[in-house]
């Protein structure tokens, strides 16, 4: 049995990042560093208006501020601030006078192709638009003309700041100021490219809207910033995907994500996580800092945050709701699987605001390797929350013995008439299952794979389709070599 | 000046008369501890473990009370049992499992002038339980910084009671630092029962270390108090020990119980069970925080935490916060808390059976804490905290019962 299974470990285990490629590509790079200059050249890049070189600076003198949090159940290793360049674009040689590329380089289509990312517009088939994004630009989104009929704004953000300076003007920052934590104020002051989305009021958006985060070039920082705002009765589906090549040394990526939730309103954000999670040894591999979070300011507003975290050195990001409007609903579902070296610290803040307001957090956790996975989360509910309801469960499943798994849930509750559930356990795969399954001539491996991706089944459901397959496949090829 | 410092000073004005006082273990680690605790100061509400209780301002001008003058309170001692300041037993287990990690417990130790020790010898078995009650009776404003050593040897096995009680309404600042070691083989079980008044402010730690086969039952009760934080660490070093941490809160006005929980199993084949149950009434704070550590290796645990509170006013808050830290993969462990209200069917019920409103919710909340009360195996105890717990919920414990002092 053991030289059998040893074989099958061996093979998998050899199974590289598929998405390890670099693609090889004139990119107009800055010099590395960060002063006042380089947000200043970030801007004039970008041939942004005075408000937001304002809003920059602010930032970035905020940032200056600050010193690097260390609370997180994680060993992250020295940044070198000083050490990333803040812009890359991969476009520079194709730019026409407004600054977008006339024509993309066959280069990068290829690129994009084989991640299974086409940019042409025959992805219309499988209904989802999509907005690409390399380095520090935005490439091609896909459909907007088509989705701009329904009055839908579907577009890079530095297109939005061009097109819709008021819009961008209204809510950029309004959901997470730049005072709100270090990577955010780092984030606010050089942030490149990234989607912005707007639906009007009583719109269904009628395609998965969807952005693809790519960071091809060596010792750059991606920072991207995501704004979607839905208005009154309106409803949008988003998806957002990630890679990066395979470096010895570690990339960083601090985004931020803002959404905005009007009245009657609904989003779902759905996230498959796969940026480089480093080698066997621990080497290299995205440092994953990320500030999300939803603001559901209309009553009876609703939004879902689904997330599928497979890759990233370390990652350490709490994609949180601000429920403030009065029946509103957030959801919160995670998958984070850790291997090798790999670190993760993740979770949700729900922020109980308004009356009546409901939250469900399901958070699964898969630890393999010599991997740390920590649930963080904090359930808080605040005076005026009559009625607020929150149901938590965080799972936790542990393959080896040299991995850990933690759970950390906050909840602060300030209303008696709330009514606040959480619940946590951590196992391994027990015997009897896989017993159970050997009996039934399914190797101990297979079997494995099937109770894990069964275990992570409530989540992985609430995929779109095209990202569940995704997901599922992922979530194989990232645990399989560690079973044993 | 820093809040520290007014305590350092005391220290140094009054070192001589501790030395002169306090057996020779405890004055070697006196220097130590109190610059461990001017180093690290008082934790602030940005320490994870202290973010629910306001320390520096716990301790804010208390400095000025009276310090009490070294006694020997125990004229008589249990079978031998409980003895003062036990030279021998204090060289082998003084501060052996509090370390000055925590500042307070480095200020109990910088400032302790007595120990307090239990010691039950091979086997040896107490037919009785134990109760030491702590009665402050102080005229005026006091401070304490009080140290109890427990150590049980191989195969023994006992019931102790700590009991915190007041009977004037002076302010009072106590620290206490209770280490408690049993060995193989032993049984403990360590009730502290908490029925002070709303001026009373009470920093507890206790450390628990168990050995092989070993099995602890400590039981919180807090049923009447001002501030109160207890820090519980329990350490299972010996394999197939088991260690059951029960505590209740009922809080009222504006009073604030933060009680702080950590179960660590070092080793294999290891079970800990903890329930911790609150009423949060009025304007009073809970905080619940109880952390389970599995360390690398430790396989085969067995853990179970649960935690449930009651909020049952409009300004009561509670904060739970139930943690798992775990480095081993073959073990099974689970938490659940709930924060939540009465059941309004369950007061309907009654209502429709001619049972008015005030008492269907005291008869509820009395069912809900009941479960950690129902759990301790000593009869009259049990019955008589299903007395004392009715009585709080009617309002009639106002200072303490039971006890013969003040009949």
């Amino acid at each position: 049995m053991s030289e059998n299974k040893n074989a099958y470990v061996r093979e998998v285990a050899n199974e590289q990042y598929k998405y390890g490629f670099t693609t090889d590509i004139h990119t107009e790079i800055i010099e590395k560093g960060l002063n006042e200059d380089v947000v200043r050249l970030i801007s004039q890049k970008k041939g942004e208006p005075d408000w937001l070189l304002d809003f920059r600076l602010n930032a970035f003198r905020h940032w200056t501020s600050m010193e690097q949090p260390n609370w997180g159940h994680l060993i992250l290793p020295e940044i070198d601030y000083q050490a990333i360049s803040y812009y890359a674009d991969p476009t520079s040689k194709s730019k026409s006078d407004d600054g977008k590329p006339k024509e993309i380089d066959p280069e990068l289509i290829k690129t994009f192709d084989k991640l299974g990312i086409p940019l042409e517009e025959r992805m219309a088939l499988s209904g989802t638009a999509v907005d690409a994004v390399m380095d520090s630009v935005s490439l091609k989104t896909t459909h907007s003309k088509a989705l701009e009929e329904k009055g839908i704004i579907f577009c890079s953000i530095s297109e939005a700041v061009k097109r819709f300076p008021e819009l961008v003007r209204q809510y950029l920052g309004s959901v997470v100021p730049y005072r709100d934590n270090y990577f955010a104020a780092l984030n606010s002051a050089v942030f490149s490219d990234g989607s912005f989305v707007y639906i009007p009021k009583n719109t269904r958006c009628p395609m998965e809207l969807s952005t693809y985060f790519r960071i091809n070039a060596r010792n750059i920082g991606q920072f991207e910033r995501t704004l979607i705002v839905c208005d009154d009765n309106s409803y949008v589906s988003y998806l957002e995907g990630c890679t990066a090549p395979m470096r010895d040394e570690n990339q960083l990526h601090a985004a931020i994500v803002e959404i905005v939730v009007m009245e009657n309103a609904e989003v779902k954000y759905s996230t498959v996580q796969n940026w480089y999670p480093g080698d066997s040894e621990g080497k290299g591999g995205v440092l994953n800092l990320v500030t999300k979070r939803g603001h559901l300011r209309g009553n009876n507003s609703k939004l879902s945050w689904t997330q599928v975290e497979t890759g990233s050195a370390i990652t350490w990001k709490y994609p949180s709701c601000v429920l403030s409007g009065d029946n509103s609903q957030a959801e919160f579902y995670s998958v984070a699987v850790t291997n090798n070296f790999q670190q993760a610290d993740t979770g949700t803040k729900m922020i109980h605001i308004g009356k009546n307001t409901k939250s469900t957090i399901i958070s699964k956790g898969i630890s393999a390797g010599r991997s740390q996975n920590s649930y963080r989360g904090l359930v808080k509910i605040g005076a005026k929350a009559e009625g607020a309801r929150n149901y938590s469960s965080c799972d936790s499943l542990l393959l080896g013995s040299s991995c850990g798994a933690h759970t950390f849930p906050y909840i602060d509750c300030h209303n008696n008439s709330a009514i606040v559930e959480h619940e946590a356990t951590t196992s391994k795969i027990s015997e009897d299952q896989l017993f159970y399954c050997n009996q039934r001539g399914i190797p101990t491996e297979e079997a494995v794979g099937l109770i894990v991706n069964g275990y992570a089944k409530d989540v992985i459901n609430k995929l779109p389709m095209e990202f569940a397959v995704e997901a599922q496949k992922l979530l194989s090829v990232s645990l399989e070599g560690s079973v044993g | 000046m820093s809040p520290e410092q007014p305590y350092v000073n005391l220290y140094q004005a009054n070192r001589d008369s501790l030395i002169a006082v306090s057996p020779k273990v405890m004055n070697t680690l006196r220097d130590e501890a109190i610059n461990v605790f001017a180093q690290k100061g008082f934790p602030s509400r940005k320490v994870e473990a202290y973010r629910y209780i306001d320390v520096p301002q716990a301790f804010e001008g208390k400095d000025s009370y009276a310090m009490p003058q070294p006694t020997l309170p125990l004229s008589a001692a249990q079978q031998g049992v409980i003895t003062l300041n036990d030279e021998v037993l204090l060289n082998k287990y003084y501060a052996k499992a509090a370390d000055n990690e925590d500042a307070i417990t480095a200020l109990n130790t910088a400032f302790s002038h007595e120990c307090i020790c239990i010691h039950l010898g091979k086997n040896q078995v107490l037919d009785r339980p134990i109760e030491l009650t702590d009665m402050f009776a102080s005229e005026e404003d006091q401070m304490e910084h009080k140290r109890i050593l427990i150590v049980l040897e191989e195969g023994a096995s006992a019931s102790i009671m700590l009991r915190y009680a007041a009977n004037n309404k002076t302010h009072i600042l106590t620290t206490q630092v209770v280490e408690v070691f049993v060995g193989d083989n032993a049984r403990l079980e360590l009730y502290e029962l908490e029925e002070t008044h709303t001026s009373f402010t009470r920093f507890n730690n206790v450390y628990l270390q168990l050995g092989r086969y070993a099995n602890v039952k400590h039981n919180n009760i807090t049923l009447f108090n001002g501030l109160t934080r207890n820090t519980i660490k329990a350490t299972l070093a010996g394999e197939f020990s088991e260690v059951t941490l029960n505590g209740c809160v009922m809080a009222d006005k504006s009073q604030v119980v933060d009680n702080n929980t950590l179960i660590r199993h070092e080793v294999p084949n290891c079970t800990s069970h903890e329930l911790y149950k609150y009423v949060v009434d009025e304007q009073s704070v809970g905080a619940f925080a109880g952390k389970v550590y599995v360390a690398e290796g430790a396989q085969k645990t067995v853990s179970e935490e649960v935690n449930q509170n009651i909020c049952a006013s409009d300004d009561a808050r509670m904060y739970t916060q139930p943690m798992l830290e775990i480095y081993a993969d073959d073990v099974k462990c689970s938490h659940g808390s709930t924060v939540g209200k009465l059941d309004d069917m369950a007061l309907f019920y009654m209502r429709q059976r001619g049972i008015p409103l005030a008492e269907a919710r005291m008869l509820l909340m009395q069912a809900f804490v009941g479960q950690v009360i129902d759990e301790i195996p000593i009869a009259p105890l049990r019955d008589r905290l299903h007395i004392m717990i009715e009585q709080r919920l009617k309002g009639e414990l106002d200072k303490c019962v039971g006890c013969a002092r003040c009949k």
